[in-house]
């Protein structure tokens, strides 16, 4: 059961990955930049498993669609920082606490 | 077996990067973490016969997106001591979510669902296969406007990030390249009509 590499153990492995970078999210709270690392990480996750029911059902859109979500995520990335960089350069700083000044 | 002992070895790496991750005192740290996960993502898609997608991964996601994030972290002169205060205080919040969704989804996947997923481990694939090659003829036929979608969304971001980070500061010494081309050698060059002179 354990020794034959199937879906199960890929999916376990992106089950773990995902709910570390949730407790991530908990965790690093206040920093804006180890957010955008965890939901990297939770994307990570997710293309885990899009390439391993590819890889059972024998089916490549599956991996089609990982390509797409990585074309997605470093245009993510990209503006992500692009906004933090802003952000840290009219705040001088990027603690998610401090950022209240439209009182939401 | 080796195939095992492999899934199992890249796997418990992956598991301690994404830990160090979250749990690491200093950013630059952090994207190192992240960079390691990443490769050890890319051998167990390896494993899983995705090369080309681990290869992507490996050149893309590494070679751009996380050189990226190096340069904004080292950019940023973040104070790491004021970050860390509340790291204790969500802790145990987070710790506790995480299990009960691990222990969600681990029983979805190996109790719930074991007659469904099955034990045999992935088919075979056919003598000479290619998954460059596979995926290639699938990306540009089926998939061809998604793929021009996605080549729009790449633009997107380089006009989004570009506008978003620009500034003109005040006081900058530039050149008017329009005032420059427009000039007229009249406004110049004066030409002074005078008598020659003779030599002493």
């Amino acid at each position: 059961m354990l020794s034959t590499i199937g879906l199960p153990h890929y999916l376990t492995i992106s089950a773990i990955l995902f709910t570390l970078s949730v407790a991530g999210i908990f965790i690093n709270r206040r920093n804006l930049i180890l957010l955008l690392m965890c939901i990297e990480l939770m994307l990570l996750a997710v293309n885990f498993n899009f390439v391993a029911f590819s890889r059972y059902l024998g089916d490549e859109t599956g991996q089609v669609f990982v390509f797409f979500i990585l074309t997605v995520a470093a245009a993510e990335a990209a503006i992500g920082l692009a906004i933090l960089v802003v952000l840290f350069r009219n705040r001088r700083s990027i603690n998610v606490a401090e950022l209240d000044s439209m009182k939401g | 077996m080796f195939h095992a002992i492999l899934f199992y070895a890249f796997a418990a790496v992956l598991i301690g990067a994404a830990l160090g991750v979250i749990f690491s005192k200093n950013p630059v740290h952090a994207v190192m973490f992240l960079v390691l996960a990443f490769f050890q993502s890319a051998v167990l898609w390896l494993l899983a016969e995705a090369e080309f997608l681990a290869i992507v991964l490996v050149l893309v996601y590494v070679g751009a997106v996380m050189v990226l994030f190096l340069f904004v972290v080292m950019m940023l002169d973040i104070n790491v001591e004021q970050v860390r205060e509340s790291f204790t205080r969500y802790l145990w919040l987070g710790l506790v979510i995480a299990g009960l969704m691990i222990i969600e989804l681990v029983n979805l996947v190996w109790v719930k669902s074991q007659d469904v997923l099955g034990q045999t481990g992935f088919a075979a694939t056919p003598e000479g296969y290619s998954n460059t090659k596979a995926l290639g003829s699938v990306l540009y036929t089926e998939h061809v406007y998604a793929f021009e979608i996605a080549a729009v969304i790449l633009l997107l971001a380089i006009v989004a990030a570009i506008t978003l980070t620009m500034r003109r500061r005040p006081g900058l010494k530039q050149q008017n390249i329009a005032k420059q081309v427009s000039v007229d050698p009249k406004d110049r060059v004066r030409v002074v009509k005078m008598d020659a002179e003779r030599a002493e």
